[in-house]
C-alpha cells in the first residue's frame, strides 16, 4: 500500500473574519469554520485543539502564527481562535490548521 | 525582669525578614484512563508524528515511555507526553516486557565534557551532527524489542499495522472517529 510521505494530522479551516456586532469587531478573537464541523456538539471536540496560521515570508521561508481553540461560537460548528499575533484582516477567507493536540482522547 | 541592651553591632539598613513561600507540590498530570500498558498510541506531533507505537509505561515526570518497535517503525524507546498521543483500542500484551531500569534519569540529556570549549563550537559551521546512540540505549532497545516483536507477531495483521502511518484523508472526520 501507498502511504503518504508526510501523513496529515490536521483539520482544515476557513477563516471567516473576527469576532463582531453588526458595526463593530473584536480583532483579537477570529471566527474558524472546521471542516466537516457543523454543530455545538461536533466542534466541543477541537475545544483546546491548537491552531496554525501558515504564511510565506518575504524570504520564502514558512511562518507560523499559532492559536488555540477557545470556545464555539453559534450552534454551527463554528468556533472562536485566539492567535499569539491576531490575523490579518487579509487573512480572510483564508485556510488555517487546526492540530489534533492537545488530545484528550 | 531581664532588660535587653540593644547590640553593639545592628546593620546599617534594616533587613527585612526573608518571606515564607508557599511552596506548591507539583503533581504529573494523571494518566488518561484510554492509556494502559500495551496500548497502541498515535503520535501527533514532533519527529514520529502519525506513527503507531506501543506504550510500556508511564515515567515519573508524566510522559509516557514508548516503543516502536523500533524494527517495525523506526521509534526507539523514547518519551512522549500524553498531549500529544491518541490511545486507540488495540493493545498488545506487554506483560514480558521489562522496562523497570528506564526513568526521566535514563533519557536527561549527558554534559559532555569534551564540548567545554566555546570557541570550536562558533567555528564548527552548520554541519549536523549524527546523533550518537550510546550502546546502552541499543541494548536495552534490543531486550525490549525481542519481546515486543513476539508479542506482536502472536496477532495477525498488528505489524502491518504498527508500520504504517495513521494519517487524515478526505472525509475524515476525527470528532466522528472511534480510535
Amino acid at each position: 500500500m501507498v502511504s503518504a510521505r508526510s501523513p496529515r494530522l490536521h483539520v482544515d479551516g476557513a477563516i471567516l473574519g473576527y469576532k463582531r456586532a453588526l458595526r463593530t469587531q473584536n480583532t483579537n478573537i477570529s471566527l474558524i469554520k472546521i471542516k466537516g464541523v457543523d454543530s455545538t456538539q461536533d466542534a466541543a471536540f477541537y475545544l483546546g485543539k491548537r491552531v496554525a496560521f501558515v504564511t510565506k515570508n518575504s524570504s520564502g521561508k514558512f511562518c507560523v502564527n499559532w492559536g488555540k481553540v477557545v470556545r464555539s461560537h453559534g450552534s454551527n460548528g463554528v468556533v472562536r481562535c485566539t492567535f499569539a499575533r491576531n490575523l490579518p484582516p487579509q487573512a480572510m477567507g483564508g485556510r488555517v490548521r487546526v492540530m489534533l493536540y492537545p488530545s484528550h482522547v | 525582669m531581664t532588660v535587653s541592651k540593644t547590640p553593639r553591632y545592628y546593620p546599617a539598613e534594616d533587613i527585612k525578614p526573608a518571606k515564607k513561600t508557599h511552596l506548591v507540590k507539583q503533581n504529573p498530570p494523571r494518566l488518561r484512563k484510554s492509556i494502559t500498558p500495551g496500548t497502541v498510541l498515535i503520535i501527533l506531533a514532533g519527529r514520529f508524528r502519525g506513527k503507531r507505537v506501543v506504550f510500556l509505561k508511564a515515567l515519573e515526570s508524566g510522559l509516557l515511555l514508548v516503543s516502536g518497535p523500533f524494527k517495525i517503525n523506526g521509534v526507539p524507546l523514547r518519551r512522549v507526553n500524553q498531549a500529544y498521543v491518541i490511545a486507540t483500542s488495540t493493545t498488545v500484551d506487554v506483560s514480558g516486557v521489562n522496562v523497570k531500569h528506564i526513568d526521566d534519569v535514563y533519557f536527561g540529556r549527558s554534559k559532555d565534557p569534551s564540548k567545554a570549549e566555546g570557541e570550536d563550537v562558533f567555528f564548527e559551521g552548520d554541519a549536523p551532527k549524527a546523533a550518537i546512540v550510546s550502546d546502552e540505549r541499543k541494548e536495552d532497545q534490543k531486550k525490549v524489542d525481542e519481546v515486543l516483536l513476539k508479542a506482536v507477531a502472536a496477532v495477525p495483521m498488528l505489524e502491518g499495522y504498527l508500520a504504517a502511518h495513521f494519517t487524515l484523508t478526505s472525509n475524515d472526520k476525527p470528532h466522528l472517529m472511534k480510535f
